[in-house]
């Protein structure tokens, strides 16, 4: 055996900076933005959904459930900005899933990257197609009749209330993504946790009717408050501290319960 | 362990190693996927690790590259420790594996300019490395298309593509011609042997000895974790017998008496099956062919065919322990690698 190793040609230390992390997170959300490029149906999601349920619930329900379907529009669209947040982050999961499983991210573990690079470019990716998301929301509404009754300002804390929201889901998402076997599993399961959690809400129908126990539920989900400081801010009725207070304290809440969780689970499987 | 000879260093002291691997054990569980392998690959030469499935070769180059921490051993790679200094490790290598993938839904291109940013080349530089590697290795008709068009052996040749960013030093190939048609894997084969004419230092690993035989200088033989042999491949190929010559005489009854005959006249030994109709002679070399062939013909056998073959996995595994491969015990596939 000979003794004489090669000598390390860079002798710089392993530290990668703020330059760097930001040069390798711009890079791989441009890598996460050219794959929706190449896989336009990826878009359905953040594109076709909120005219779909927009459409579906204003005419097909509005009028039974608001009397007419003007009114209903001015309940459900703020609520539903709140589930487009969620929808999107849920994204984040099955995206990371499948970068394990295409061996992709085995790819990226070998170059000289930090590991949150991969994770902070999901989240660059995903905020960015949520504005999109959130821009289609408001302009189709607007184009049906719906008005928001504020201002600009209140437009802009509405869709910040909901990013914030749904940027501690994303912790959710990312540990089943990288918990389940497939992309598949994830958004079926991802399914499973946002159907009743969305409709046990007050975004689609306002929770009085609701028996005793459902009540209970929807009063804690915070879907309901989401939704509730939503219609505050672009209605300018009712309360609008005390609904963005409890988001703000769920939101640190699953934040400082699921991120370090995903966190380390990353970190285990990197 | 077989030693089959000691490699000389033949380009002396200057030439250190580029790979250092010393007693690395890896478990899945209760599978020993890598039992204690020592291994070294000198700088600018290409070792092979030849094995059957599962016996650990992916471990291997997974350990190296820093993707899984082996349980116990040390590793060196371009003067880094696998452990103790991945982030520098991963500036000296490039892997191309079965595993390790490029996007499927981003063009040639792309691919290739995220793995220069990600390397920290500016952009500039990013663009014309991207450019001329898919110049090289015959990919720009298709450098907008995405990844999923492309071929088996366009992918193989994007994978090569994306592992030489970098301009690495030390670059493994985990079963690069896996699954290739013959043609595709000259073309990659090609591509390695120009790499290694730059200079890089490569490990390889595959599970045919024809590859080993074009490719490396030396080899490293493991089975089930273990390293069983290990030395240059021209003296490996010496005591395996390098290839073997098949006769397929006009008459089957023929068989035992050519054989006796080879025997009789010191030429070579020889083996026949009356299944296959088949004399298998090992040849060491040109003038031991000659003089087969003009044994047989001088004794007036009537050939009906004539064909070479280089020895097959088992047949160097039959050389080397004296038994043939054994049956792979399960060992977890990497996909289902447990993670947790």
């Amino acid at each position: 055996m000979t003794t004489a190793t090669l000598a390390p040609a860079r002798a710089e230390d392993s530290r990668i900076g703020l330059s760097g992390t930001l040069r390798h997170v711009g890079a791989l959300t441009r890598r996460n933005l050219m794959r929706i490029k190449a896989d336009p149906e990826s878009m359905f999601d953040a594109v076709l959904m909120p005219v779909i349920f927009t459409v579906l619930f204003v005419y097909v329900f509005g009028g039974a459930m608001a009397g007419d379907q003007d009114t209903y529009k001015q309940y459900l669209v703020p609520g539903l900005l709140g589930q487009t947040g969620l929808t999107l982050a849920m994204a984040v999961g099955t995206g990371l899933n499948s970068d394990f499983q295409t061996g992709v991210m085995d790819r990226f573990r070998t170059l000289p990257i930090g590991r949150a690079s991969v994770l902070l470019s999901k989240i660059a990716a995903e905020t960015l197609r949520g504005l999109l998301s959130f821009a289609i929301l408001i302009g189709f509404a607007m184009c049906i009749g719906f008005e928001v009754k504020t201002g600009p300002l209140e437009v802009l804390a509405t869709i910040g209330l909901a990013l914030v929201f749904g940027m501690s889901i994303v912790w959710i998402s990312m540990l089943l993504g990288m918990a389940l076997r497939s992309a598949q599993a994830v958004q079926g399961v991802a399914m499973l946790v946002l159907m009743p959690m969305q409709f046990g809400s007050s975004i689609f129908a306002p929770t009085q009717t609701m028996p005793g126990w459902l009540q209970s539920f929807t009063k804690v989900n915070p879907l309901s408050a989401l939704a509730d400081a939503s219609r505050a801010l672009l209605n300018g009725q009712g309360a609008v501290a005390h609904p963005v207070m409890i988001v703000l304290i769920w939101s640190a809440a699953v934040t400082a319960v699921f991120a370090p969780l995903a966190v380390a689970r990353f970190r285990k499987r990197t | 362990m077989t030693r089959i000879a000691t490699a000389p260093n033949d380009r002396g002291a200057a030439v250190g190693n580029a790979v250092e691997v010393r007693g690395i054990v890896k478990h899945y569980g209760t599978t020993k996927a890598l039992d204690g392998v020592d291994l070294t690959v000198k700088e600018g030469t290409v070792l092979g690790v030849l094995g059957p499935n599962g016996a650990g070769k992916t471990t291997l180059v997974r350990v190296l590259s820093t993707l899984i921490k082996p349980d116990a051993g040390t590793a060196v790679v371009g003067g880094y420790d696998v452990l103790r200094q991945p982030k520098q490790l991963r500036r000296t290598i490039g892997l191309t594996g079965q595993y390790a993938s490029v996007d499927e839904l981003l063009s040639g291109y792309e691919n290739l300019y995220l793995i220069g940013r990600l390397l920290d080349l500016p952009r500039r530089e990013a663009r014309a490395r991207a450019t001329e590697l898919l110049e090289r290795f015959s990919l720009t008709e298709a450098a907008k298309r995405t990844a999923k068009t492309y071929s088996g052996g366009m992918r193989r040749r994007l994978d090569l593509a994306a592992s030489m960013i970098g301009r690495p030093r030390v670059l493994y190939l985990d079963e690069p011609t896996t699954g290739l048609d013959p043609r595709t894997r000259n073309e990659v084969w090609d591509e390695v042997q120009r790499m290694v004419a730059e200079g890089t230092t490569v490990l390889l690993t595959t599970q045919y000895m024809e590859e080993a035989e074009q490719l490396a200088n030396e080899l490293t033989v493991i089975d089930r974790g273990k390293v069983i042999a290990n030395g240059l491949v021209s003296d490996l190929k010496a005591k395996v017998g390098g290839q073997t010559l098949q006769v397929r005489p006009a008459r089957p009854a023929d068989l035992p008496e050519m054989a006796r005959c080879l025997r009789e006249n010191g030429v070579s030994t020889a083996t026949y099956s009356a299944d296959t109709g088949l004399l298998a002679v090992p040849i060491t070399g040109e003038e031991q062919l000659t003089a087969v062939i003009g044994v047989l013909g001088g004794r007036g056998f009537a050939i009906a065919g004539i064909d070479t073959k280089v020895p097959s996995l088992d047949e160097v595994f039959l050389a080397i322990t004296g038994k043939p491969v054994a049956d792979a015990e399960p060992v977890p596939s990497l996909a289902k690698e447990p993670v947790a």
